[in-house]
């Protein structure tokens, strides 16, 4: 299972550098939704059922708003030259992703193997979530009991999506100007 | 953004009513199967894009449907503040307290107030990316012109 997973993810990231660097933003699309759609595979090779499922289907949605959007547009990067600017940029990326191997490094010596570890927490919600909640979907009753919070607090993120794509776009606000003239 | 052919559309008219039960069906059974609101939510409005996408813009009142969309969404995530306060007022007193018994696990009426709060956001999920899809494509037809 594990090979499995370390394949997945080398084509996950292949796909990831594909997006960034094709010229069709299309090409860049599709290359975009395989991380997706691959992130699909790796939580079912993790026995998350739950996780695949609202990912495989908001990857969907998302690959068609994004498609609608795209197909719209000049379909093509605009390429400008590397500047002086850009070398600053390039060195300093290179420097931040040492540091953050570094650290990286030096804060996972500590961590259990792979799969094993488990909070004491975690086991706690684990046995006593049937008892407590009556849920038999073990996630929603940490969901929408336990974690009611972080819970409101994703569905807030979601509100200020959409009021965000409606200011943006200024569907109501434009028609309002010309009757004042 | 135009209607495409016979076929698709017949085709697009007998998948959604599918998606649309199967999404209904994943928000209202999400404290016993996998699914919930979230999920249930991004199918049923699954359902209403996919039907857009097959017979184009103008065959629907797009205006209306997303001033209906936001109402929806607003409305929704209200109701979910507010149930989740009234767990100040019952029982051990805390916010977001699941005061409804338990009942029998694996029932569909069990978990006290989970299946209800999976139902709300399950129509405020549908909401939100109606609204975006909506909106998106609102902004087109009117640039366009």
């Amino acid at each position: 299972m594990e090979n499995l997973l370390i394949i997945m993810l080398v084509l996950m990231i292949i796909a990831a550098l594909t997006a960034i660097h094709a010229k069709d933003l299309i090409s860049s699309i599709i290359a975009q939704s395989f991380i997706g759609y691959g992130l699909v595979v790796c939580f079912l090779l993790l026995k998350a059922p739950e996780l695949a499922l609202v990912q495989i289907i908001l990857e969907t949605v998302t690959l068609i708003i994004v498609l609608a959007v795209v197909c719209d547009s000049s379909m093509k990067e605009i390429n400008e030259p590397i500047g002086k600017r850009d070398i600053i940029t390039y060195s300093l990326s290179f420097v931040l992703v040492a540091l953050f191997l570094y650290y990286f490094d030096k804060a996972i010596v500590g961590l259990d193997p792979f799969g094993e570890h488990t909070l004491r927490m975690s086991e706690m919600y684990v046995k006593e979530v049937l008892e407590l909640t009556g849920s038999a979907n073990l996630v929603k009753g940490v969901l929408w009991d336990f974690r009611g919070l972080d819970t409101l607090g994703e569905a807030t993120v979601l509100f200020t999506a959409a009021m965000g794509v409606l200011v943006i776009l200024r569907i109501t606000g434009k028609k309002q100007q010309p009757t004042k003239k | 953004m135009e209607g495409m052919s016979v076929i698709v559309k017949k085709v697009a008219q007998l998948i959604s009513v599918l998606i649309f039960v199967f999404g209904m069906y994943s928000a209202t059974h999400g404290h016993i199967a996998p699914g919930g609101g979230f999920a249930g939510g991004v199918l049923l409005s699954g359902a209403f894009i996919l039907l857009i996408l097959a017979y184009g813009v103008g065959y629907f009142k797009l205006k209306q449907q997303r001033e209906a969309t936001s109402i929806f969404e607003s409305v929704s995530i209200l109701i979910a503040l507010l149930l989740a306060f009234t767990g100040l007022f019952a029982g051990s007193m805390y916010f977001f307290n699941n005061y409804l018994p338990p009942g029998t696990p694996g029932e569909l009426l069990s978990g006290g107030l989970i299946p209800i709060y999976n139902i709300i956001i399950g129509i405020k999920v549908a909401a939100t990316l109606s609204t975006i899809f909506f909106a998106l494509i609102i902004y087109k037809e009117e640039v366009r012109r």
